[in-house]
């Protein structure tokens, strides 16, 4: 009889035990979900502000449908809060307008005037799509769309579209430089206008040749610009003159 | 004939009209340098305006852009329409000059071929040709580079823009005037077949401008009836080709491959037509000179 009773009590502390549990676990995890965005967007941040200023060497390649470039080996000066310059110094660079955006700190310059919004996570990959709404009507950038590794805190890819210049993509390889959310290999995508020229300036030598990309031209808008990062020199000071 | 070239020779460059050519050169030359020194960056927002909302363009990459070989580029790209004027000053005056000063029959007295004579005439108009542009290939060339220092060129073509790292040009230069001495010989063997017709230089100059004129319109012009019929048998279609040593290759992703050029079988074809119409010319000149009466 005791140990009946005593079967029936234990029985009912482990029920308890385990609604505690489950409700506990929901709890938790809803507790998760709901501060996931917020608090990834912090880590990124975070990992991102370790950098105040950098030096970056790098080989650059521009894709666009209209121009033949060389390579060319460059180097970008970083400083915050939204500091930026790509420098060719030994010959010249088509630099893309809005080529600020490869340094990711500048999505988050007015972060506190933005609303957060969590997507989930991206089919295949995993990452976790979150997406930025400035509050400010004013502001060139309408949407930014980051995402994120929420293991490493890193962002691999960002699309950020702004009033005045199309949209802008980014795709973040990191390696050497992943304790500072820096990349090793940035492909940054731009809108690109029709280029065209009036052969009465430019007097044109035509071979005869039949040109093949005038449907591609037709098509493909859009313009690529790679940079590979051989190294950093980070933290040491970058002065104001070499941004102007 | 090594003699009589130098004679030849000592004509031409004794008179002073055949300085005028040089001056006008030095002067066009100069004057484009001076206007591209002091205003080049408004010239450069003008060409580059439907890139501006895509690009970047800061006043580094204006200075940049703006070195001797993108100079020279624009100064040949200008001069070398308004050249044939100058050939044509001294190979329109070869036969023509001689036959108004009366002095070609005496000249004929000398124990050498009516042939032997053309040549050496011709030969005297090419070299003065080539003196010309070396002229100018010192002026644009070294001058502009001295000027505006050196950096990677980039050619701004009606539907693309080409760049090629700065060690790459040189050599593409040397190409380029090389073919533009061809192209100047062939206006010269032009002038110099007409000037065979006249007894005064100035039908012959005028002659030679305004066919140079007539065709260079046309092949600038697209108009789809002349395109492939007409045009590509205009030597002054072909008298561009020295451009196409600045069209380079470029791989699958757009970069450019250094030492390249985009179509060179195109500008052999070219210069195959330039070189058959000199020996045209010169050789229509020769028959027609063989057989003519000299009166005068």
């Amino acid at each position: 009889m005791v140990h009946r009773s005593w079967c029936m009590f234990a029985g009912s502390i482990m029920h308890c035990k385990i609604f505690i549990l489950t409700a506990g676990l929901l709890f938790f995890t809803e507790m998760i979900k709901a501060q996931t965005a917020d608090e990834i967007i912090q880590q990124v941040k975070a990992k991102l502000d370790k950098v105040s200023d950098y030096e970056a060497k790098g080989k650059m390649k521009t894709n666009v449908i209209f121009i033949k470039a060389p390579v060319a080996t460059v180097k970008i000066y970083y400083k915050k809060p939204n500091k930026l310059k790509i420098n060719n110094e030994s010959g010249i660079s088509f630099i893309p307008k809005g080529s600020l955006n490869i340094n990711l700190n500048n999505i988050f310059v007015n972060t506190t005037g933005f609303d957060i919004i969590d997507v989930g996570k991206e089919n295949g990959t995993n990452l976790r799509i979150i997406k930025l709404l400035p509050k400010d009507e004013n502001s060139d950038v309408v949407l930014s769309t980051l995402y994120i590794d929420e293991a490493q805190s890193l962002i691999k890819k960002s699309t950020t579209t702004t009033k005045e210049n199309g949209t802008y993509e980014l795709e973040m390889t990191y390696g050497k430089f992943i304790e500072y959310g820096l990349a090793d290999k940035v492909i940054f995508t731009f809108n690109t206008k029709e280029y065209k020229l009036p052969k009465g300036v430019t007097f044109d030598y035509d071979d005869g040749s039949k040109k093949e990309q005038d449907a591609a031209r037709l098509k493909n808008r859009k313009g690529k610009v790679e940079i590979v990062y051989s190294g950093y020199i980070i933290n040491k000071g970058v002065p104001d003159s070499v941004f102007q | 004939m090594r003699r009589l070239l130098q004679i030849e020779l000592f004509k031409i460059f004794k008179r002073p009209r055949t300085y005028i050519a040089f001056g006008a050169i030095a002067s066009i030359v100069l004057l484009i340098q001076i206007a591209l020194k002091y205003d080049g960056k408004s010239y450069i927002d003008l060409l580059l305006n439907n890139l501006k909302d895509s690009f970047d363009f800061t006043d580094d990459f204006k200075s940049k852009l703006l070195n001797g070989y993108l100079i020279c580029f624009i100064i040949l790209n200008t001069l070398l329409i308004q050249m044939p004027l100058l050939v044509a000053l001294i190979a329109g005056d070869s036969i023509a000059g001689e036959a108004n000063m009366g002095t070609l029959r005496l000249s004929l007295t000398k124990p050498i071929s009516r042939t032997q004579y053309m040549l050496v005439k011709f030969s005297a108009s090419v070299i003065y040709t080539i003196a010309l542009l070396i002229c100018m290939a010192i002026l644009a060339l070294l001058g502009s580079v001295l000027i505006f220092g050196t950096n990677d060129m980039v050619v701004l073509r009606s539907e693309g823009i080409e760049q090629i790292k700065s060690f790459d040009v040189v050599w593409r230069y040397i190409c380029a005037f090389g073919y533009a001495a061809v192209a100047l010989t062939t206006v010269s063997a032009l002038s110099f077949l007409l000037s065979v017709f006249a007894e005064n230089a100035i039908g012959p100059i005028i002659a030679t401008m305004s066919i140079v004129i007539v065709f260079t319109i046309l092949s600038e012009m697209n108009i789809p009836i002349y395109d492939n019929t007409i045009k590509p048998y205009l030597f002054t279609t072909h008298m561009v080709a020295w451009k196409g040593f600045f069209y380079v290759k470029a791989d699958a992703e757009g970069t450019t491959i250094n030492g390249s050029i985009e179509n060179l079988p195109a500008i052999i074809r070219s210069l195959s037509i330039l070189l058959i119409y000199i020996i045209l010319f010169f050789g229509s000149a020769v028959w027609v000179f063989r057989k003519k009466d000299i009166l005068s």
